[in-house]
């Protein structure tokens, strides 16, 4: 982190206390985020000064970055039933190394015999180095305005890891492979009251929900979407999400059943978006409207 | 019956076009799907199956050879349940509200209702340019602005309009718009309401 975002997430956390002190309550980063909000709308209070003070910073500065701090906690903190950390959660690069994995995912695990994308395997490291149990982690997956859920926080820690790094998602594995191809068949498969697939509305360019931008996923320029500023901290709601989250809300948008938390229908499609995108820049964690 | 054979005669002559490969990652994606999803609310594990329409646009990339769509676009033309009293314009103002709302059939809604307890949406804007005054509308569908104007108001043209928000596939058969009436999503007299948004002069689509 450079040394002017350090210093704002210091800025915030010293805001955090602040707001929690006056509501008489710990704050998770979620809760500073929805309180730093709310401060600035009374433009009167002194946290409100405090807070213009470090707008024009705040604006270059992702709220994303809380979340990566407090998903380095979690990543080095041993916890769960075996009271373990996740430092020896291997990525793909190697047990421990985080730097430019994100950008490599989805991708195939020998240990597993399978694809996975960066939110399956933190909770594949989390159930197995930790002890935590999968079903447990799935119950509540998603932020709410009361809980950021763990794997979010992690998510979003290991892809400030890759940020300005190239997307480089890997098919040289047979598996991997047949992930890109199961994934496109997800990916184009109509079905529903609705007749709908994902193509349906990222099928093609200049597509438009009212005024929402639709992404053409299929496509090279496009796909890019599937990556920039995920896990991205949501305007709307005020929620850090990742793309488990987007899957799923688009799946209930498309009229479909509810898809299984990191399961490989989701890693597949991944997988497909993903080496659609190879070749970007990836920025790191970021906002969304 | 007739729906069956064609289905069949369909499948197979597409088999053909789709590489054995290719079939082998269909059917691998769709029993990984019945695997990985769960029912949540009306949405039943049912919505994973494909219907014959849904099928044959799948397995010819929304391109079908024409016979085929021909016949199965006559198919859905016999879905479509006409009004018995035979007047197909409602009321231009309650149609605007359906297609303003973007509402219904989702995890949680109710069986013909949204979770609000409203009778289910058409989300017609989220596709189509439909009124002067509505300026956020999406662009998967075409601009329907001045369409009776354009297009006239005579019977037809309302009997036309009714069929093609009751089943949009009866006229194309891979049309990316919804099967309102099929999917039991919008009633008839829901229907009527937008038919007239679209084509009563005094709508003001047509002014
Ligand atoms: C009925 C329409 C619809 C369907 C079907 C749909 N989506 Fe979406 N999708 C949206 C909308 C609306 C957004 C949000 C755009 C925004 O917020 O600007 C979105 C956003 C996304 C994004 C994030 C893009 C970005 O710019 O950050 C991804 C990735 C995505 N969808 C993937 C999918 C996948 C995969 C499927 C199929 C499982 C799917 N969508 C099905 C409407 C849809
Ligand atoms: C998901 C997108 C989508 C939605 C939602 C949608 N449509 Fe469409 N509609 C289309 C597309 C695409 C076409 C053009 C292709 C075709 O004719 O099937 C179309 C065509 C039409 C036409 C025929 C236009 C012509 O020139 O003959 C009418 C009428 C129409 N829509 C009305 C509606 C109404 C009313 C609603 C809401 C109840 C609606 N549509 C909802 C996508 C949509």
């Amino acid at each position: 982190m450079s040394s002017i975002k350090l210093r704002v997430v210091v800025a915030l956390s010293g805001l955090a206390f602040a707001c929690a002190a006056q509501a008489g309550q710990t704050a998770t980063p979620v809760k500073v985020a929805a309180q730093t909000k709310k401060a600035a709308s009374k433009s009167r209070s002194a946290i409100a000064a405090e807070f213009e003070k470090f707008r024009d910073i705040m604006e270059e500065a992702s709220p994303a970055e809380l979340f990566e701090a407090k998903g380095e906690e979690l990543w080095k903190a041993k916890r769960g039933p075996k009271n373990a950390s996740l430092e020896k959660c291997d990525l793909g690069l190697g047990p421990g190394v985080l730097k430019g994995a994100y950008v490599k995912m989805p991708r195939y695990f020998a240990d597993t015999d399978q694809v996975m994308d960066a939110e399956r395997r933190i909770v594949y490291c989390m159930v197995t180095l930790q002890g935590f149990k999968e079903a447990d982690l799935a119950k509540k997956p998603f932020s709410s305005a009361s809980k950021t859920p763990d794997p979010v926080s992690l998510v979003t820690y290991v892809a400030g890891q890759s940020r300005g790094m190239k997307i480089a998602v890997p098919q040289k594995h047979p598996k991997e492979r047949d992930a890109y191809n199961t994934g496109e068949e997800i990916f184009n498969y109509r079905a529903g009251p609705w007749d709908f697939s994902c193509a349906t509305c990222h099928g093609a360019d200049n597509l438009r929900i009212r005024t929402q931008d639709l992404p053409n996923l299929s496509s090279k320029e496009g796909a890019i979407a599937a990556f920039q500023g995920w896990p991205g901290y949501r305007m709307t709601g005020g929620l850090m999400h990742t793309l488990q989250w987007r899957l799923n809300d688009c799946f209930r948008q498309q009229r479909f059943p509810e898809p299984g938390y990191v399961s490989e229908t989701l890693s597949d499609l991944l997988t497909y978006m993903g080496v659609n995108a190879n070749g970007h820049v990836y920025k790191g964690p970021g906002i969304k409207r | 019956m007739k729906i069956i054979q064609a289905t069949i005669f369909g499948a197979a002559a597409l088999a053909i076009a789709y590489t054995a490969q290719a079939q082998d990652y269909r059917a691998q994606a769709i029993s990984m799907m019945k695997r990985d999803f769960h029912a949540k609310g009306i949405a039943g594990m049912d919505r994973l199956d494909e219907d014959t329409v849904q099928k044959i646009c799948n397995l010819s990339h929304n391109n079908p050879p024409k016979g085929l769509a021909e016949r199965l676009q006559q198919d859905q033309l016999e879905d479509i349940k006409y009004p018995a009293d035979g007047k197909f314009l409602g009321d231009w103002k309650s149609g605007e509200k359906i297609a303003q709302r973007g509402r219904g059939m989702t995890w949680k809604d109710k069986d013909g209702k949204t979770s609000r307890g409203e009778p289910n949406g058409g989300s017609c804007y989220n596709c189509h340019q439909i009124g002067p005054d509505t300026t956020s509308f999406g662009s998967i569908g075409n601009s329907l602005l001045h369409f009776g104007k354009i297009r006239g108001y005579g019977a037809d043209m309302q009997k036309y309009v009714y069929g093609k928000i009751y089943n949009a596939k009866a006229f194309n058969l891979c049309s990316a718009m919804p099967r309102f009436g099929h999917s039991d999503t919008l009633s008839e007299e829901q229907i009527k309401d937008l038919v007239a948004l679209l084509l009563d002069p005094n709508s003001p689509v047509n002014k």
